[in-house]
C-alpha cells in the first residue's frame, strides 16, 4: 500500500527522559491507524512531533513521498495534519463558530465577520453530524460535542491525516459510539486517521491496522484479523495480562456509608438514596448527565447539596467543605485530574503527599520529609508511576502518569469511604489491571468503595453491585452475576426497569 | 540558588556599575543608609510576595505605609498614647486591613486587584482626613523608640549594621521557614498553582488566602511605621507613594509569578537591594536627572526579567541535550 504519511526514525528527548528512540510510523490514504502503548510509551510525544505542536529533534517526515516540515503547527497544517488534543484545547468562552475559525478568521472592512463565520460553520458542523447553533459558548456545550466541534475545526482546514490522543477518555459510551460513525464518515471521504486510545474494545472496532510503541521504540504491528485484545495486550506490555477483573469474594461488613435523599444542582427534584457496605465495591453507571459526578462533588463537599443526608460509619456527617469530607472519612478521586486533581507545577513528591500532610507527614507545623519521601515512594511503586524521580513536575508526565499521581494521593489517605469518579481514565491496561487489584485489596481490608465509570466492561467487571443512575435518581440497582450491558442500558435511559431490587 | 541567580547577577552588576560612576557610593555612609532602605522596602516585599505566591496582588500598601506611618505620631504625639500601646494597636488595625480585603477576596469571590485598588485610594483618603492633612512628627521626641529604625550596630569607626537590617533579617528566615518548612507554606504554593486541586486534598484555602493578606497588611504596617521612625515625619499626602509598586517589582525581580505558586524569600529580598542600588545610582551620578528615576528603575526590571526568561531556556535547552 503506498503510504500517506510517513515518519522515520524519530526522535525526542526530555531533560531526563528519552521519549523516542527512533520511531517509524506509516499511515496509509483512508486507513486508522491506532497507536498503542504503555503509559509514558510515547504516543503523545510522536504526535505533537507529527503535528508540529513540539517539534521532534530528529526524523524524516513525508507526505505522499515527499519530505515536508512539521516542526511548527502552521507547518504541519499546510502538510494537511491535525491533532486532537488528548487534553482539549478550546477557548470556552468564545462561540462554536470562533473556535472553528479560531487564528483564520473571516473579516469584512477589517472587522470580523462573524455571520459569515458562523454559516461557513455550519457545513463543517454536518460533517461531524453536529446539530448546535454555531453562536453557542462552546464551554456551554457537553464534553463529547466539544470534541466534534474540535473535529470539525481540524476539517476546516482540510486536514488529510487527523490524530485522535485518547478521544473517548472523556466520553460517555454513546458519544463514543457517535464518534466512531463520524470516524467512519470520515474515512470514507478519503481522511485518514491516527487512533490513540486505552479502551482496546474500541480498537478492535475501529481500527484496520495497529502499531504498538514500547519505551519510546516500535514494538510490532497488527493488522486486520490479527487485531485482538490478547495480541494488544502482548505487544503493549511484553506478557499476558489475564484475569482482568480478579474478585475474590468476601465477607461484607457493616454499612460504611449510607446516602438519604441526596438531591444535587444537576437534577433538584430528583433525589438519590444508597448504602455501600465496608468491603464493598460499588459501581454508578449511567449515561453522562445523569448526575453521577454532581452526586460525588455534593457528598465530598465541593458543592453544596440542595437537601439529604450522608452517613459515614452509622454517624451522620456534616460536610460544607471537602476538608470536613475528609474529615468524617471519605477520599474523592475527582474526574478531572488537571483542573481538580493534580497540581501540575508541583513535584510528584508533593501532590503524592498534599492531602495526608496534616495527618501524617509533619511534625508540629513542620513538614517531615522523610514520611513524605515514604508515602511519594510507596505511590510510584505501588501504581508503578513512570518518572524519573519524585522531584520530577507532574506537568512533565505522560496523561496516565498523572492520573497514577492523583490515585496515590488519595489512596494514600486509606479514607473509611472512597469515592473515584472515572478513577482508570487514560491509565494502560497493565495498570489498569494493577488499579484493580489495588481497589480488591483495599475493600478486602474493610474499605468501602463507590466508584463512577463510563467504561461498561469496568463497571461490570470490578462491582459487586451496581447501581444505574438517571436523571439524578438510582433507577436501580444490580448484582454481582445478573449484570449484563443491556440491563445497565435500560435503566440508565429511564427504560423499564428489569432490576432485582435488593 | 538556581532561581536567584539571575537578580544575584543583576544585583552586583548595578552595584558595581554605580561603585565606579557614583560619588561617594561606598562611603560608610551611603553604605548604612542604602542597607537601611534595603530592609524597609524589603519588609514591604516580603509581605506581597505572600499575597503573590497565592495569585493574588496587594495595591494598597503604599496607603498602608501612609495610614500606619502617619498614625503612629499621630496617636503618640496628639492623643498621647504611650508608644507600648500605639504600637500594638497599628498593627491591630494593619492586621484589620488585610483580614478584611481577604474576606471581601475569599467569601465574596471579589477580584484581589479590585480590592485593594479600593483600599489604595480608601487608606489614604482617610489618612487625610483625620490628619486634616497635616504632616505628624514626632517632633524630636522618643528618640528611644526610634532608635530601631535609625540606630546601628557598631561595627567601625564609621560603619555600622542597622538595626531594621535586623528586623529584616528575622522576618525573611521566619518567612522562609514558614514557606519551605511547614504545610501551611506548601498549602500556600499548591492553592497558589490550582486553587481547585489544593480545596479537593482538603486545604483551606480560604484561610490560606486571608492569612495571606493579613501578612502583607501587617507587613506593610511594620513598614509604615519604621519609616515614620527612621525619618521623624510623614506628610499624609504624599507619605507612601508608590510603595506597592517597588514592593510588587522587587517581589517579581526576586522571582514571584504573578501567576501564583512561585517565589522565594531570598530572591524577594535581593530583588528589593536591586531596586535600591537603583535608586541610588539616579541620585548619586549628577549626570542622570533624578526625574526620569522611574523610567530607570521601569527599563532595568524589563532588562532584569528578559535576561531571566532567556537564561531560563537556554538552560531547559541545555539539559535537553545533556
Ligand atoms: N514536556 C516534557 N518534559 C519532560 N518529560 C516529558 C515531557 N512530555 C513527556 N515527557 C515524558 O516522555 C515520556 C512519554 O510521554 P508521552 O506523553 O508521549 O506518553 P504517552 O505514551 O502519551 O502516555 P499516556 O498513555 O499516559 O498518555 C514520558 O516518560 C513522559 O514523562
Ligand atoms: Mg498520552
Amino acid at each position: 500500500m503506498s503510504s500517506l504519511l510517513e515518519a522515520r526514525g524519530v526522535v525526542k528527548s526530555f531533560p531526563g527522559v528519552k521519549a523516542l528512540r527512533g520511531v517509524d510510523l506509516r499511515l496509509g490514504a483512508g486507513e486508522v491507524l491506532a497507536v498503542l502503548g504503555e503509559n509514558g510509551a510515547g504516543k503523545s510525544t510522536l504526535m505533537k512531533a507529527l503535528a508540529g505542536v513540539q517539534a521532534a529533534d530528529g526524523g524524516e517526515f513525508l507526505m505522499n513521498g515527499d519530505p515536508v516540515r512539521v516542526d511548527t503547527v502552521r507547518g504541519a497544517m499546510a502538510a494537511g495534519i491535525a491533532l486532537i488534543h488528548q487534553e482539549l484545547n478550546m477557548a470556552g468562552n468564545l462561540d462554536v463558530a470562533a473556535n472553528i475559525f479560531l487564528g483564520r478568521e473571516f473579516r469584512k472592512f477589517g472587522l470580523v465577520d462573524d455571520e459569515r463565520m458562523r454559516r461557513e460553520a455550519v457545513t463543517y458542523l454536518k460533517m461531524v453530524g453536529l446539530d448546535v447553533d454555531p453562536a453557542v459558548e462552546v464551554g456551554t456545550l457537553p464534553i463529547g460535542k466539544q470534541q466534534l466541534v474540535e473535529i470539525a475545526k481540524a476539517l476546516s482546514v482540510d486536514a488529510k491525516v487527523l490524530i485522535m490522543d485518547e478521544p473517548t477518555s472523556s466520553l460517555s459510551q454513546t458519544e463514543a459510539e457517535q464518534l466512531f460513525v463520524v470516524v467512519k464518515d470520515l474515512v470514507s471521504r478519503g481522511v485518514s486517521i491516527i487512533y490513540i486510545s486505552h479502551r482496546l474494545s474500541e480498537i478492535v472496532q475501529i481500527a484496520d491496522r495497529v502499531t504498538v510503541l514500547r519505551d519510546g521504540e516500535n514494538a510490532g504491528e497488527l493488522a486486520g484479523d490479527e487485531i485482538t485484545h490478547g495480541k494488544m495486550v502482548q505487544l503493549m506490555v511484553g506478557r499476558d495480562v489475564d484475569r482482568f477483573y480478579q474478585r475474590t469474594q468476601h465477607e461484607l461488613g457493616e454499612v460504611a456509608l449510607e446516602v438519604k435523599e441526596l438531591r444535587t444542582t444537576a437534577y433538584p427534584e430528583h433525589a438519590a438514596s444508597f448504602q455501600v457496605a465496608r468491603g464493598e465495591v460499588v459501581g454508578v453507571a449511567g449515561l453522562v448527565g445523569a448526575g453521577r459526578t454532581e452526586m460525588l462533588e455534593a457528598m465530598f463537599g465541593v458543592m453544596p447539596a440542595l437537601g439529604g443526608e450522608v452517613w459515614v460509619q452509622g454517624e451522620k456527617a456534616t460536610i460544607g467543605a471537602p476538608r470536613e469530607a475528609i474529615a468524617a472519612g471519605l477520599a474523592l478521586v475527582p474526574e478531572d485530574r488537571k483542573t481538580q486533581g493534580a497540581i501540575l507545577d508541583m513535584a510528584v513528591l508533593e501532590n503524592a503527599s498534599l492531602a495526608s500532610l496534616k495527618r501524617d507527614a509533619r511534625k508540629g507545623a513542620f513538614l517531615n520529609r522523610e514520611a513524605e519521601e515514604a508515602l511519594a515512594e510507596k505511590g510510584i511503586k505501588d501504581l508503578s508511576i513512570r518518572t524519573p524521580d519524585a522531584a520530577q513536575l507532574v506537568r512533565y508526565l505522560s496523561g496516565g502518569n498523572q492520573q497514577k499521581v492523583v490515585l496515590a494521593k488519595w489512596l494514600a489517605m486509606k479514607p473509611k469511604v472512597l469515592l473515584l469518579d472515572e478513577p482508570t481514565r487514560g491509565i494502560d491496561v497493565g495498570a489498569k489491571q494493577e488499579i484493580y487489584g489495588l481497589i480488591e485489596e483495599l475493600a478486602k481490608q474493610g474499605m468501602a468503595i463507590l466508584f463512577v465509570s463510563s467504561e461498561m466492561e469496568e463497571v461490570m467487571g470490578l462491582s459487586d453491585r451496581v447501581l444505574v443512575m438517571h436523571e439524578g435518581e438510582v433507577a436501580g440497582e444490580l448484582k454481582r452475576g445478573g449484570i449484563t450491558e443491556e440491563q445497565i442500558m435500560s435503566l440508565a435511559t429511564g427504560g423499564v426497569s428489569q432490576e432485582l431490587k435488593v | 540558588m538556581k532561581k536567584i541567580l539571575g537578580i544575584l547577577i543583576t544585583l552586583v552588576a548595578v552595584y558595581v556599575l554605580t561603585a565606579m560612576v557614583g560619588d561617594n557610593f561606598l562611603s560608610a555612609y551611603n553604605q548604612e543608609k542604602l542597607l537601611e532602605r534595603t530592609a524597609l522596602f524589603g519588609i514591604l516585599s516580603i509581605g506581597v510576595a505572600f499575597v503573590i505566591i497565592t495569585g493574588g496582588i496587594d495595591l494598597s500598601i503604599g496607603s498602608v505605609v501612609c495610614l500606619t506611618g502617619c498614625g503612629l505620631p499621630w496617636l503618640m504625639v496628639k492623643h498621647e498614647w504611650p508608644p507600648a500601646i500605639a504600637v500594638p494597636m497599628v498593627l491591630v488595625v494593619a492586621a484589620l486591613i488585610g483580614l478584611s480585603h481577604g474576606l471581601l477576596i475569599t467569601k465574596l469571590n471579589l477580584q484581589p486587584f479590585v480590592v485593594t485598588l479600593c483600599g489604595l485610594l480608601i487608606y489614604r483618603g482617610l489618612t487625610r482626613g483625620f490628619t486634616e492633612d497635616q504632616t505628624q512628627g514626632f517632633g524630636g521626641e522618643f528618640s528611644g523608640l526610634r532608635a530601631v529604625a535609625n540606630e546601628k550596630i557598631s561595627l567601625t569607626a564609621e560603619f555600622g549594621i542597622p538595626w531594621t537590617w535586623v528586623i529584616l533579617v528575622v522576618i525573611a528566615v521566619m518567612a522562609w521557614i514558614f514557606l519551605n518548612k511547614t504545610i501551611y507554606g506548601r498549602y500556600l504554593r499548591a492553592l497558589g498553582n490550582n486553587e481547585d486541586a489544593a480545596r479537593f486534598s482538603g486545604v483551606n484555602t480560604d484561610r490560606m488566602i486571608i492569612l495571606a493578606y493579613v501578612f502583607s497588611s501587617m507587613l506593610a504596617g511594620l513598614g509604615g511605621m519604621l519609616f515614620v521612625m527612621n525619618v521623624g515625619s510623614a506628610q499624609p499626602s504624599n507619605f507612601g507613594n508608590f510603595y506597592e509598586l517597588y514592593a510588587i517589582a522587587a517581589a517579581v525581580l526576586g522571582g514571584c509569578s504573578l501567576r501564583g505558586g512561585e517565589g522565594t524569600i531570598l530572591g524577594v529580598v535581593i530583588g528589593a537591594a536591586v531596586m535600591r542600588v537603583l535608586y541610588n545610582m539616579i541620585n548619586l551620578v549628577t549626570w542622570i536627572p533624578t526625574h526620569i528615576e522611574f523610567a530607570v528603575v521601569g527599563a532595568v526590571i524589563l532588562v532584569a526579567v528578559i535576561s531571566d526568561e532567556l537564561v531560563k531556556r537556554a538552560a531547559a535547552r541545555r539539559r535537553v541535550r545533556g
